[in-house]
């Protein structure tokens, strides 16, 4: 779809921070909040803009932690559909979070959240490989999250304003 | 026996006025939870390619001294970045000289140029390093004064006016500390014609050429006749988000080249070589860095100068750099009292425009060089203090009402 300048404007100031008001939004992008507010209609109701994640470190809270495993899928493509519809049906789930087509060694990486490693391998044993098709599935478990969609979960030293009160 | 320090200092040393900057860093350091818009520089972090570039160079070794002029091969990408980007064109053999920041290179301009009494044209309200500067070069600074009228740009009327037989050189800074002004080619055309016709130098600082926003950033050494009166100051502080690197450099024709790089080279010896090495990573691969921050400055400066104008501050759009210069004459106030009262009722630091020269009494800087969150914040509480003020005109407090 050709977006207008003033269009794409708008999708990178949300993109960088999706909760300035509308106001700020219009002052920044030079246009009226009437633009802002029917822009952003039309780029959600067109999924350009898909949804409005918040990421949260959740390994930084108590009891909230889970567990992550990133599954690499064999998988033999079915005539006339190819790997469409096995990667439909297995997107399905709730506890698959991503889910991506790949070159290479293996056709499918899922990306699995659950509660407990147990929850996870229940998921892989009676889910996911007894799905017709599944070749075979190769489980890795994530260790520690150090970023994620071009977010550092470091203690975010870069983040911090070293720079004195008034300078020149 | 009792020392007359008065005795032992220089002259020129002792007349120099301390920086009004400093002042108000004092004031601001020495309070807690401020949110300043007093920062003179990027609050970007440097990329991180230019970091990654040093430390590899530190791993390998690169302690030693380099060239007095610089590395070669980050003279050569300067040459290359200066012809691709501004079309100006230079040897990086006897043309161009690496300094430890634009500061030093204007320093290294004055000296080379400048005799006992020569006068230097500097256009105001200015960076407060270039009248200190000639005087220690034992030149005069005369100050030229431009107003808002035109967006404080200074006219080639205004130059003209301020010549006198001694006038030896003009220092320009586009886009301008503290006002953001920046003065397009056809601007520039004009003056050009009166530096040429009184036979003048040019000093000019380009340090935000790449923070400009609106219009292509044009350099006075490619404006026709003026490459060989012109010596061309630019660096990485700001573009690049640079500024504790002190790196900078100069560009000039190889007369004024070599004087500037006998004095470098007893004063400096050569920039240090490891932070070279990120500079020359710099230049060749972090323009969509550069492109990105420039975008980010932008966006909030549309914000910013609308937002101090819906609330009465009467504010130009400035062309380029990451500072805005309102007006606050509506408030009754100077603008020390502005800066100091706003930094003790609402802690929020900016700099008082007579700092910058007599002519920006009556403004303020405000920087936009910070978060988007930050600057909202600092807005809300500046309408705040100037509502309880109480004394801006009518027809403004009508328009801050109505919102
Ligand atoms: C107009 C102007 N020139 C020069 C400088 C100094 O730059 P550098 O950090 O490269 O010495 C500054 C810094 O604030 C500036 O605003």
């Amino acid at each position: 779809m050709q977006l207008s300048s003033v269009e794409i404007e708008i999708l990178k100031i949300i993109e960088e921070n999706h909760k300035l008001s509308v106001e700020s939004i219009a002052l920044m992008a030079m246009c009226s909040e009437e633009t802002v507010r029917k822009t952003i209609e039309k780029l959600e109701y067109e999924k350009i803009i898909m949804s409005y994640p918040t990421l949260i470190n959740w390994s930084k809270v108590e009891g909230q932690e889970g567990v992550i495993a990133m599954i690499d899928v064999k998988v033999t493509p079915k005539r006339g559909v190819g790997f469409d519809e096995v990667a439909e049906r297995i997107s399905r789930f709730p506890e698959v979070s991503s889910l991506y087509l790949m070159s290479g060694a293996y056709d499918l990486s899922i990306t699995v959240e659950g509660k407990t490693m147990n929850q996870i391998a229940a998921f892989v044993s009676d889910k996911l490989s007894t799905i017709e098709n599944v070749v075979s599935t190769t489980t890795h478990f994530m260790l520690k999250k150090y970023k994620h969609d071009g977010v550092s979960f470091n203690s975010g030293n870069d983040d911090k304003d070293r720079r004195m009160v008034v300078s020149p | 026996m009792k020392h007359d320090y008065e005795h032992y200092l220089s002259q020129t040393a002792k007349e120099l006025q301390p920086s009004g900057i400093r002042k108000f860093f004092d004031l601001a350091a020495s309070m807690e939870d401020v949110i300043s818009l007093g920062v003179g520089e990027p609050d970007f972090i440097t990329p991180w390619s230019i970091r990654e570039a040093t430390i590899l160079s530190l791993e390998q070794g690169f302690t030693s001294y380099t060239a007095n002029a610089g590395l070669l091969e980050l003279r050569e990408e300067i040459t290359t970045y200066l012809a691709t980007r501004f079309g100006v064109h230079y040897n990086p053999n006897n043309q161009i000289i690496v300094t430890i920041g634009a500061s030093q290179a204007i320093d290294l301009a004055f000296r080379a140029i400048l005799n006992q009494g020569d006068e230097v044209l500097i256009v105001e309200p200015a960076f407060v390093s270039y009248a200190p500067l000639v005087a220690i070069a034992g030149g005069k600074p005369v100050a030229v004064s431009t107003s808002p009228v035109n967006g404080f740009k200074v006219t080639a009327e205004q130059i003209e006016a301020a010549i006198t037989e001694k006038t030896k050189a003009i220092l320009l800074c586009s886009p301008n500390n503290p006002t953001g002004s920046m003065l397009t080619k056809d601007e520039l055309t004009e003056i050009a014609e009166i530096i040429q016709k009184y036979d003048l130098i040019v000093v000019s600082d380009e340090i935000y050429a790449e923070l400009s926003y609106d219009e292509d950033f044009c350099s006075v050494a490619a404006i026709e006749g003026m490459y060989e009166r012109t010596i061309l100051i630019n660096g990485f502080s700001k573009g690049f988000a640079m500024t504790g690197w002190r790196l900078g450099f100069l560009a000039a024709p190889k007369e004024f080249f070599e004087v500037m790089l006998k004095i470098h080279q007893y004063t400096t010896m050569c920039a240090p070589n490891m932070l070279q090495r990120g500079a020359v990573e710099a230049l060749r691969n972090t323009y969509p860095e550069v492109e990105s921050m420039r975008n980010s400055y932008r966006r909030r400066r549309n914000y910013v100068v609308q937002t101090l104008n819906q609330m009465g501050l009467e504010c130009h759009t400035p062309g380029g750099a990451f500072y805005v210069f309102p007006s606050i004459r509506s408030t009754g106030l100077s603008s020390e009292q502005f800066a100091e009262e706003l930094l003790m009722q609402e802690k929020v630091a900016v700099v008082p425009g007579h700092v910058f020269g007599e002519s920006g009494e009556g403004y303020i800087r405000c920087s936009y060089a910070t978060s988007m969150e930050q600057l909202q914040e600092a807005l809300k509480r500046i309408q705040r203090f100037i509502e309880k003020k109480g004394v801006y005109a009518d027809s403004q407090s009508e328009k801050v009402n109505a919102r």
